[in-house]
């Protein structure tokens, strides 16, 4: 089996807020990242397509194909967006690192027609990501109420 | 589909690669430069991977917020400007151990590490992974 990875960059804003909670435990538990003004990243996207190589093209999927695939998914969603307002997705969500790398791979997930997906990686810096894989056992992202 | 989140951390410290169950000469042969007598350093970069269910209430595997002040207190502060073999307990020479598992090399660095950080209280501790300088790293994964 091979794998290919693809990598993109977006920029984006975002602020953490439960309003369940109040004023004080948000600023308890998100600190920083509570600001209601919100603030922005530069995320890293590297996703992964596992599978064996087309006997015709030798390739496991077009990079083309994904990159268009990619353009389509997420950066027309969300490069230059308010991740709070603006991705109808994360509607009812705290656009946390692990939410949006959940809702990228269920965005791909039944586009990727050749080989598999196989590991969607959201950087929010360099020092911060969430990997996101196929799993027998699930760990479904949680959604806000 | 299964999350797992992944921290970055620094430290910078010096270690020497030498154990009292070999000689002299076997300590040069087998560890090269890192024998040097003096100790010698790196720039530490570790990276912390947890896994666990995302909190509805909050989005996240864990809380930043914990998991740097935890990391900060357990790993940080006792390793960073520090000489390992002096200064972390688990490192100290022992002449009457039968192994080198307190050599400080980078794998048994991970070990340490791993064992430090295992009880983080709010998610489940994946991986320790630490680049020794650019062109080497280490990784140490839950055992099942």
């Amino acid at each position: 089996m091979i794998r290919i990875t693809r990598k993109i960059e977006f920029s984006a804003a975002h602020f953490y807020h439960n309003p369940n909670f109040s004023a004080e435990e948000n600023q308890r538990v998100f600190g920083k990242c509570n600001n209601p003004h919100g603030h922005g990243h530069n995320y890293t996207l590297e996703v992964t397509i596992a599978g064996e190589p087309d006997p015709a093209t030798g390739m496991v999927l077009d990079l083309k194909e994904l990159k268009d695939i990619l353009q389509r998914e997420v950066m027309d969603r969300m490069d230059h967006r308010h991740l709070n307002y603006e991705v109808l997705e994360l509607a009812g969500q705290i656009p946390t690192c692990e939410n949006i790398a959940a809702v990228i791979w269920n965005l791909l997930e039944p586009k990727i027609t050749r080989g598999k997906l196989d590991r969607v990686r959201l950087y929010e810096s360099p020092d911060l990501f969430v990997d996101c894989t196929a799993a027998a056992s699930s760990t479904a992202a949680g959604k806000h109420p | 589909m299964k999350l797992s989140l992944t921290r970055r951390y620094r430290f910078a410290a010096s270690h020497r690669l030498h154990t009292p169950q070999l000689s002299e000469d076997e300590n040069r042969q087998i560890y090269g430069k890192c024998n040097s007598p003096y100790g010698h350093g790196h720039n530490y970069s570790l990276e912390v991977t947890v896994t666990g269910p995302v909190d509805s209430a909050t989005g996240m595997i864990a809380n930043l917020g914990d998991l740097d002040p935890f990391v900060e207190r357990e790993v940080i502060e006792p390793f960073d400007r520090k000489f390992l073999n002096e200064e972390v307990p688990a490192f100290r020479p022992d002449p009457t151990q039968h192994s080198a598992a307190n050599v400080p090399t980078t794998e048994n660095v991970c070990r340490e590490i791993f064992r430090r950080l295992e009880k983080f209280p709010t998610a489940r501790l994946e991986r320790v992974r630490i680049e020794e300088t650019s062109k080497n790293s280490f990784q140490f994964d839950r055992e099942e």
